[in-house]
């Protein structure tokens, strides 16, 4: 059993897709009420990593404890009550492009059960202005929203049913620097205030310095730095510090294919 | 030597795909046909699949169905005509159409407009992790995307066919009367008397078997196409190709099972 204070415990956890192995024995504990930034470079296997929690993708090997049980072994139900328990914002928004709006970040809340369809827009409303949108937004079309606000769209929905864990998949990918920094915001405000533990994962160190309490990095599908995110910058380590301050020379070689 | 056993090897290894490839799509099909019946349903969903399989492909299977019906007034009374058999127009219409090609062809339209359209919808949701989100946001997209589609193909391609059916004939009818100087009321009897229950059915069940065939197409190509555009362009082309061909395959299967003597 993991010890009470850790939400989320990753042991031994390999994924492989044929000859290539993505994910190479990750250990990794996240406490609970904190954010963890996993950093890594394109393909080192951030994105299989929360895919494996989520159940959208099951591990070779190792296990993964929600709150002490182990949601790859757990009855059907068991592994689905954990994972309602999870929000995720999504690299691209991945709003559902036939809704509009506000059932998209109603979407949730009425799949569980949480309110009723009359109830759902206002409860949508009130959700959009949380991050920052007027009720208004809610009737539009995700595909008439900017990259930004499909964000905030997207971050909307993964709060609306107040989860107790929360992933960001590449939450500021696309943005501008500002819109990054307001997106940032909104996470650490939405984080602090639900008491959520949370989970992201990016490459913009400007981001995980702001998001994370505390930071890992995966590097061919191991985790070979794990810290304080404010300690990023001046970790020590030769292959954070390469990747941090994107220096071309290091130990870290991209792979080019032949 | 090498050469023989290459081909064997390539032959080996086409065979296990198309096991694997047969057993992965029985299982899709079985998975989805599964969750018709098994809450929570999604009204909604079926609703907003039956009026875009029913009622949007109903101009096309109209124009279809008559023209058939008129083509096949025209052509059979050429030939029959050599025999002697004119008399034998509405009654070869009203069985070529509602045993075969009303379900056949607004099986191949259907499959065309619809099969193509689920296939890039949900490829398009496949390859921007929407069906990733659904699964995070307690729904298995299985149930809400797959399962009311094949219940919507499954009742919505018999009434198609019923207006493709009555349509089909009515073509017949007016080459028949307007053309070919058959009396109306000969050809309407004649049409009656040689239609029979067993005819109609077997049509409205190939129709429902075809509906499924299409829809399960078009969600198994898009539920596993990847590699963005390409892919979903890929998975629409091989839902309408796959469809078009089973729907075919089956019609020789079903005609079998109902008309074998």
């Amino acid at each position: 059993m993991s010890a009470p204070n850790v939400t989320i415990r990753l042991r031994g956890v390999s994924k492989a897709f044929g000859e290539k192995k993505v994910l190479d024995g990750i250990n990794l504990d996240v406490a609970a009420g904190t954010s963890m930034v996993v950093i890594g470079g394109s393909g080192s296997g951030k994105s299989v990593l929360l895919k494996c929690i989520l159940g959208l993708i099951e591990p070779d090997e190792g296990t993964i404890e929600i709150d002490g049980v182990n949601v790859l072994t757990a009855p059907r139900e068991q592994q689905a009550e954990l994972r309602s328990r999870i929000g995720m914002l999504f690299q691209n928004g991945a709003l559902f492009d036939s809704l509009p709006v506000w059932e998209n970040v109603a979407f949730g809340l009425l799949a569980q059960k949480k309110c009723t369809r009359a109830e759902a827009k206002s409860r949508a409303a009130a959700v959009l202005e949380q991050v920052g949108l007027a009720a208004s937004v809610g009737e539009m079309s995700p595909s008439e929203l900017s990259g930004g606000m499909q964000k905030r769209v997207g971050l909307a929905r993964a709060i609306a049913s107040q989860p107790e864990i929360l992933f960001f998949d590449e939450p500021t990918t696309g943005l501008d620097p500002i819109m990054g920094a307001v997106i940032d915001g909104l996470i650490v405000d939405c984080v602090k205030r639900m008491g959520s533990t949370a989970i992201a994962i990016t490459h913009d160190m400007a981001s995980a310095t702001r998001i994370g309490d505390r930071a890992a990095m995966l590097y061919k599908g191991r985790i070979v730095w794990e810290g304080l995110a404010t300690s990023l910058l001046h970790s020590g380590n030769e292959m954070v510090d390469q990747f941090t301050h994107g220096r071309r020379e290091g130990p870290i070689q991209m792979e080019l294919r032949k | 030597m090498t050469a023989a056993l290459d081909f064997v090897a390539w032959l080996g290894r086409f065979l296990l795909g198309a096991c694997v490839a047969s057993g992965r799509l029985a299982l899709f099909c079985i998975n989805g046909l599964s969750h018709i019946v098994r809450p929570p349903f999604y009204g909604r969903m079926f609703l907003r699949a039956f009026v875009e399989i029913g009622y949007f492909s109903l101009p096309v299977v109209a124009l279809t169905a008559i023209f058939t019906g008129m083509v096949l007034a025209l052509q059979s009374s050429t030939g029959l005509s050599r025999f002697s058999a004119d008399s034998a127009v509405a009654s070869l219409v009203v069985l070529s159409v509602t045993r075969e090609l009303g379900p056949v062809l607004a099986g191949l339209m259907v499959a065309g407009r619809v099969g193509a359209s689920i296939a890039a919808e949900i490829g398009t949701m496949r390859v921007t992790d929407q069906i990733d989100a659904l699964s995070t946001l307690s729904t298995n997209p299985m149930k809400y995307l797959v399962a009311p589609r094949l219940l919507a193909g499954l009742i919505a391609l018999p009434l198609l066919v019923v207006v493709a059916d009555i349509l089909g004939v009515m073509g017949g009818f007016i080459i028949a009367t307007v053309k070919l100087g058959f009396n109306a009321a000969t050809y309407l009897n004649n049409t009656l008397d040689f239609i029979q229950t067993d005819d109609v059915v077997s049509g409205l069940v190939k129709a429902s078997v075809f509906g499924v065939l299409i829809v399960l197409m078009g969600c198994y190509q898009g539920y596993n196409s990847k590699g963005g555009a390409q892919g979903v362009g890929a998975a629409t082309t091989s839902a309408v190709v796959s469809a078009s061909v089973l729907i075919l395959a089956f019609d020789y299967v079903l005609t079998e099972l109902f008309f074998a003597r």
